[in-house]
C-alpha cells in the first residue's frame, strides 16, 4: 500500500494517508482493510481538513479526467469527476459555453465541485453549482452505482451534493453550461466607504449585473467598517478573440519561514487598495482575471508560512444580516487580524440541492488569518457566537475547526445526512463536527 | 492534416501527447491492450477536438497482429504520417533477478515488439518518402544500473535500434526521433516518492509535439537529463559500478 503526506489548501494539517487511486471510472471501489475508512480526494482544494482523512485512507480521483460527451448545441456536457474546472473552461468558451457557477479557483474537480456545492459571484442569479448538475454517477463501497439526478433516486442527489465526498465517490457527472459570445467581461468597480453603502450598492448591482462581490477594509474601523471595492461584472455580449489561457505567470517557489501577511503588511495594503487611483472604472476583462485572479499566482497559499492558514467563511441569513456582519467586522478590526482578503457577498433566494449545502439566502464574509495560534482561536470563538447568535453558519470546505455545536446547529439535517454516508467512508472534518461533546 | 498512429494510447504519456494533437484538430488511431480504458481516451480525445478517431484494441506482444494493425490504420487515417510508439511496463527488477521466465517477457514487451513494429512502419513510410517515427526510450537505457537493469537494457536494444535505423531512413524523408523521459509522475512511478527531478506527463507530452514538429533526432524530456546522462555515461566503470542508485 502507498502512503503519502497530504495537506489541504490552508496548510495547517499535515497527515499521512494511505493512498488509493481509481485508474478509470469503471473501476471497482477500492477494498479498504477493514476498521479503516477512506475519502475521496480530488484536488486537495479544500482550505481545512474537509478533504483529509489522517489515519485513514484517501482515494485519488485524478486519473478521472476524461471528457464523455459535449453537445455544442445544448451545453450539456458529460465528464469524468476528476476534470477540472479549468479544463472544462479551455474546451467550452472558444465553442461559446461557460460554467453557470464557478467558484474563486478553476483548479478544483468537477467531483470536488458536487461535494462542496461551491457557490460563486453570480449566486443571487443563478444558486450554487449543484443547481447546475443534470446527473451524476454515484459508486459506493458495496459496488453499487446509482446514477442521482433531481429524478432519479434523489434523496441520494440531495445527499451527495455538498455530502463532503461522505456518500461514496461520484465517478463522472452531466452539467448544463450557459451560453457566452466569448471569454471576455464587463466590470465596473465601485468604491464605498461602509457597510450601509455596501447594502444599498448592492440592490442595485444585484439587479443589473450578473457577478456581483465585494473586498472589504478588514481593518477599518468606526464610521468607516466595513469600507471596500464592490465589483461588479456581466459576460460581455462581443465575441472578442479569446487569448490563451493564462497557466501560471508566477509563483511562489518556497514556503517562506514566517507568515507574509502579517499587520505590518496587511495595514499597507488595505489603504493603498482601498485608495487605489481610477477607482470608478468600467473595464473589458479576460473571464480568468475577473473570476480567478489567484490562480494567476501559482502556491499563493505558501505566503502564509509554514503555519499555515485559515478561512472563516460563514453566512448569516435574513433580516439582521447586515447587524450581525458589522458586529463580525467589528470584532475582526478590533483583533486587527485578517488578510488581504476579505469578501462580502449577497447570497440570493436560489434553493441549493444539498441537505448539506452551505449558501442560503443573506449576507456571505469570507476572510484569510495566518494561523497565529491562540489569538486567532479567541477571535474565532468570538465569531462563532455571534454567527450562531445570528443563525448563520459556517462553509466546511473553508473550515479547519469550527466546534461541533456550531456544525450541529448551522446544519440542522446533519443527522439525517448521516444516515447516507457510505460504510467505508469518512473525513477528519465530519469526526471532528460530529463525535465530541 | 496529417494523421497520427498512437501505440500504447492509454499510457499516460502517450494520452497527454494525444490531447495536444487533438486540440489541433488532428486526425487519431489509437491502439492499446484495455479496451475499456482505450474507448474512454478516443471518446475524451474526440470531444476534445480531434477531426477523426480510431481505436482497436491491441496486446503488442502479439507479433502476428502488427501488419493488419498497420493496414487498419493506414487506412484510417489516410496514410500514417506520424507514429508515437508508447506501450511497455515498468518491470520488476527484484522478481526479474529470480525469473528467466519474466525477464525475458519484460525484454520482449519493451523491446523485440518495438521492434518488430519498427520495420515494417519504417518500410512503409520510406517508401512514401515521408513522416516521422517516435519512440518514447528511456533514460533508464543510456546506462545499465543495478536498480533497473531489465528495464534499462530493453530501452538500450531500442535506443541502439533507432539510431540505425534513423541513419537508413536519412535520405528517406523519415523522421526517426528516439524520446528520453527522465522521472515522470504517472500510474506507472505512483509507487515512488516524487522528488525534484520528476517531471508532470503534461510537460513531457508537449516536449514530444515539439519534437514531432521540428523532427528532433533525440530528446530528452525534461532537457536537463541530457548534461545528467552526460556525465553518467562518462563515468569510468570502475567508478560507477561501486555506485547505487
Amino acid at each position: 500500500m502507498i502512503s503519502r503526506t497530504f495537506s489541504s489548501w490552508g496548510s495547517v494539517v499535515r497527515a499521512r494517508h494511505a493512498v488509493y487511486s481509481l485508474a478509470s471510472r469503471h473501476d471497482a471501489f477500492p477494498r479498504i482493510s477493514p476498521g479503516s475508512t477512506v475519502l475521496p480526494y480530488g484536488n486537495g482544494r479544500s482550505y481545512g481538513d474537509s478533504c483529509l482523512n489522517p489515519d485513514g485512507a484517501l482515494l485519488r480521483t485524478d486519473a478521472l479526467d476524461h471528457f464523455i460527451r459535449f453537445d455544442s448545441d445544448t451545453g450539456v456536457i458529460c465528464c469524468e469527476a476528476g476534470v477540472l474546472l479549468a479544463d472544462i473552461l479551455r474546451l467550452t468558451v472558444p465553442r461559446g459555453w461557460f460554467l453557470p457557477v464557478v467558484p474563486g479557483t478553476a483548479h478544483v474537480t468537477v467531483g470536488g465541485a458536487i461535494a462542496n456545492d461551491v457557490h460563486g459571484k453570480n449566486h443571487h442569479r443563478v444558486g450554487s453549482f449543484g443547481n447546475h448538475v443534470r446527473r451524476f454517477e454515484l459508486l459506493r463501497s458495496s459496488a453499487e452505482r446509482w446514477i442521482c439526478s433531481p429524478d432519479e433516486h434523489p434523496e441520494w442527489f440531495a445527499a451527495t451534493v455538498g455530502g463532503l465526498g461522505l456518500t461514496g465517490v461520484i465517478t463522472w457527472a452531466e452539467l448544463q453550461l450557459r451560453p457566452v459570445a466569448g471569454a471576455w467581461m464587463q466590470v465596473e468597480t465601485v468604491r464605498f466607504a461602509n457597510l450601509d453603502e455596501f447594502c444599498r450598492l448592492c440592490e442595485n448591482a444585484d439587479s443589473v449585473s450578473e457577478y456581483t462581490v465585494a473586498w472589504i477594509d478588514c481593518l477599518s474601523r468606526g464610521r468607516r467598517l466595513g469600507r471596500g471595492l464592490l465589483q461588479q461584472a456581466n459576460h460581455s455580449t462581443h465575441s472578442a478573440p479569446d487569448v490563451p489561457a493564462h497557466d501560471y505567470r508566477i509563483g511562489m517557489p518556497f514556503v517562506p519561514p514566517l507568515s507574509v501577511v502579517n499587520r505590518a503588511t496587511l495595514q499597507l495594503f488595505n489603504t493603498l487598495y482601498y485608495h487605489r487611483p481610477r477607482w470608478r472604472t468600467r473595464r473589458h476583462t479576460h473571464f480568468q482575471q475577473f473570476l480567478f485572479p489567484l490562480d494567476r499566482i501559482a502556491h499563493w497559499n505558501r505566503l502564509y508560512g509554514p503555519r499555515g492558514f485559515y478561512q472563516y467563511q460563514c453566512v448569516v441569513p435574513g433580516e439582521r444580516a447586515a447587524d450581525a456582519t458589522a458586529s463580525l467586522l467589528q470584532a475582526i478590526a478590533r483583533s486587527r487580524q485578517g488578510s488581504f482578503l476579505a469578501v462580502l457577498k449577497r447570497f440570493g433566494a436560489a434553493t441549493s440541492p444539498g441537505l448539506l449545502s452551505f449558501p442560503q439566502q443573506g449576507l456571505t464574509l469570507a476572510l484569510d488569518f495566518p494561523n497565529s495560534g491562540e489569538s486567532l482561536e479567541r477571535l474565532f470563538g468570538e465569531l462563532d457566537a455571534l454567527v450562531a447568535q445570528a443563525d448563520g453558519r459556517l462553509y466546511p470546505a473553508k473550515d479547519g475547526r469550527m466546534p461541533g455545536w456550531l456544525f450541529r446547529r448551522g446544519y440542522p439535517q446533519w443527522q439525517e445526512f448521516a444516515r447516507y454516508i457510505d460504510p467505508a467512508c469518512s473525513s477528519s472534518f465530519w469526526r471532528r463536527v460530529t463525535q465530541e461533546a | 492534416m496529417s494523421g497520427t498512429l498512437i501505440i500504447g494510447a492509454t499510457s499516460a504519456i502517450a494520452e497527454s501527447t494525444a490531447r495536444l494533437l487533438a486540440a489541433r484538430h488532428e486526425r487519431l488511431y489509437l491502439v492499446a491492450r484495455n479496451p475499456q480504458r482505450l474507448k474512454a481516451v478516443a471518446t475524451d480525445l474526440a470531444v476534445r477536438g480531434a477531426e477523426r478517431v480510431g481505436h482497436e484494441v491491441l496486446d503488442l506482444n502479439d507479433l502476428a497482429a502488427h501488419e493488419p494493425m498497420l493496414e487498419r490504420a493506414d487506412g484510417f487515417l489516410g496514410g500514417i504520417a506520424r507514429v508515437l510508439i508508447a506501450h511497455g511496463t515498468l518491470s520488476d527488477q527484484k522478481a526479474c533477478e529470480r525469473s528467466i521466465e519474466l525477464t525475458l517477457r519484460e525484454l520482449h514487451t519493451n523491446a523485440l515488439s518495438v521492434v518488430a513494429l519498427l520495420t515494417p512502419l519504417a518500410n512503409r513510410l520510406s517508401s512514401r518518402g515521408t513522416g516521422a517515427i517516435a519512440v518514447i526510450s528511456s533514460v533508464a537505457g543510456d546506462r545499465g544500473r543495478a536498480s533497473n537493469y531489465v528495464y534499462g537494457s530493453a530501452k538500450a536494444l531500442v535506443t541502439a535500434f533507432l539510431s540505425g535505423l534513423r541513419q537508413r531512413l536519412r535520405h528517406h524523408g523519415v523522421a526517426v526521433i528516439t524520446i528520453k523521459p527522465g522521472l515522470v509522475d504517472t500510474p506507472m512511478t505512483a509507487a515512488f516518492t516524487k522528488g525534484l527531478l520528476w517531471a508532470r506527463r503534461e510537460r513531457v507530452a508537449a516536449g514530444i509535439v515539439r519534437a514531432f514538429d521540428r523532427r528532433t533526432p533525440t530528446v530528452y524530456l525534461p532537457a536537463f537529463w541530457r548534461p545528467i546522462m552526460f556525465v553518467i555515461r562518462a563515468l569510468p566503470e570502475a567508478v560507477f559500478r561501486r555506485l547505487s542508485f
